[in-house]
């Protein structure tokens, strides 16, 4: 239940621009974890790669990356506004960096697929 | 003529002492009511012992300001079918804000705050001198302007969500304030100014909610004066700027 | 809890991490193309200076930027505060820094264990 004097849109983009950063500070250690192994056990990482042709995965991916792009353009969106003059139009922004996280994380799906 | 008389709903928060609590009192519904009106018939007509603040009554002073439905609004200039859920209302204290008793907050830290991001004019001349040649098209003196117009009634610092979980944090008010400083030429404390809101409670905690924003009533812009205190403080860093 | 030098760190990590981000998701919406594998993997970085330091980079940035992100968080969110707050954004640091570099060096140099 949110409380009334945060139902607005540009509360909304600091709530995803954190839990973004959250999620992604989460899988970082776990990807380079994953990564290193091609030090120590290649096979073992071969045979997670070949694991990610998985559909689950891929949706997963997704996600990933969705998030990804979603805290970059919400970051730059940030900082556009704090070191640019102001516009009145930051909620458009918002919702651009939105749209253009998706926008990016759908192409990496189709590619992937 | 109407029929039978409507009556509001209405939950207001008594504190005294400790732990407060929801009262519910029964109003009766009137053409253009305002939430005030509804504080003002539940103490002279219901509870005299119900504790609030107002002072102008037509929206200039801001001291009526409380949570109404959960949004800190000025209850003189809130009309309760604007508000009201169906035929409920909900009114309690400022948040972020000690509470004195029942809806009375106490405004010191808000204030000390102020005192403490520098909100303050420092003067780089005395009576003696001539009058400072300031134009109203100069760039600095509008940007002072859009500031300036802050009555302190604390409903940006009820807003804020970085007030609530950052007890140094300085707020949206005394920063703008600083802001608007910042840009009067005629202020000497500039550097000092600049130091005392980069500390732990300085602008650098703003997330950008805009909370303060969407609530202010006097339509001020707290988050783009606290941006332009983030490019002075990060313009001093590397000497650029005054 | 920011003061001015946390927050221009994060902000310049920021600025840093943009084109590197942007660098990295093209690489791997061209590279996941066909499936992946790691011989097809380490054939392209390994030995290879320029993908050291771009990664080597995106991985100092993201340290010192996850560190403080998680710094605001831990207080705001937690009430932490204080040298455990400071002690926890080092850890974090240290942890990302460690394993990212750790990475970055397995897959640009040679294997043969570390």
């Amino acid at each position: 239940m949110i409380r009334p004097h945060r139902t607005h849109a540009l509360w909304f983009a600091f709530m995803l621009h954190r839990v973004s950063g959250i999620g992604l500070a989460l899988f970082l250690p776990v990807h380079f974890y994953m990564l290193a192994l091609a030090l120590t056990d290649p096979q073992q990482l071969d045979g997670f790669l070949k694991f990610t042709d998985l559909l689950l995965v891929k949706c997963a991916e997704f996600g990933l990356v969705f998030l990804l792009a979603v805290h970059m353009f919400g970051g730059l969106r940030l900082m556009a506004l704090e070191f640019l003059p102001w516009t009145p139009r930051q909620k458009t922004y918002a919702a651009t960096a939105v749209a253009l996280a998706f926008f990016v994380s759908t192409s990496f799906f189709l590619r992937a697929l | 003529m109407r029929g039978s008389e409507e009556f509001l709903d209405v939950s207001i928060w008594r504190q005294q002492d400790g732990d407060g609590h929801f009262e519910t009192f029964q109003v009766p519904r009137r053409d253009n009511q305002t939430i005030l009106d509804v504080v003002v018939w539940v103490q002279q007509q219901a509870d005299p012992t119900l504790s609030y603040r107002y002072a102008c009554r037509v929206g200039m002073c801001g001291s009526c300001a409380m949570m109404v439905n959960g949004a800190p609004r000025w209850t003189c200039r809130t009309h309760v079918q604007k508000v009201a859920k169906g035929n409920r209302v909900e009114i309690a204290p400022l948040r972020n804000l000690p509470v004195i008793k029942d809806l009375a907050v106490d405004m010191d830290p808000f204030f000390d705050k102020w005192v403490a991001a520098d909100a303050v004019f420092e003067p780089s001349q005395t009576r003696n001198d001539p009058m400072a040649p300031i134009t109203p098209d100069d760039p600095m003196r509008i940007a002072a302007s859009e500031a300036i117009e802050c009555i302190n009634c604390g409903i940006c610092y009820a807003a804020c969500d970085v007030v609530a979980s950052n007890p140094d944090y300085l707020g949206p008010a005394a920063l703008n304030r600083a802001w608007s400083l910042v840009n009067d030429s005629r202020d000497a404390g500039q550097e000092a100014r600049l130091d005392a809101v980069s500390q732990g409670g300085g602008c650098h905690n703003c997330h950008a909610q805009q909370g303060c924003v969407r609530h202010c009533p006097n339509e001020l812009n707290p988050t783009a004066s606290i941006s332009g205190l983030k490019r002075a403080t990060a313009k001093s860093i590397f000497g650029w700027g005054a | 809890m920011l003061t001015l030098r946390l927050y221009m760190a994060q902000r310049l990590s920021a600025l840093i991490m943009a084109p590197l981000t942007l660098g990295h998701l093209a690489v791997m919406i061209y590279a996941v193309q066909g499936g992946v594998s790691v011989a097809e993997i380490l054939e392209r970085t390994q030995g290879s200076l320029a993908w050291f330091l771009f990664y080597g980079s995106f991985v100092v940035a993201v340290a010192v930027h996850a560190a403080i992100g998680l710094r605001v968080i831990m207080f705001e969110l937690c009430g932490l505060k204080g040298v455990m707050l400071t002690l926890f954004g080092w850890l974090v640091f240290a942890i990302l820094l460690g394993l990212g570099g750790r990475a970055v060096w397995a897959v640009t140099f040679v294997g043969g264990g570390l």
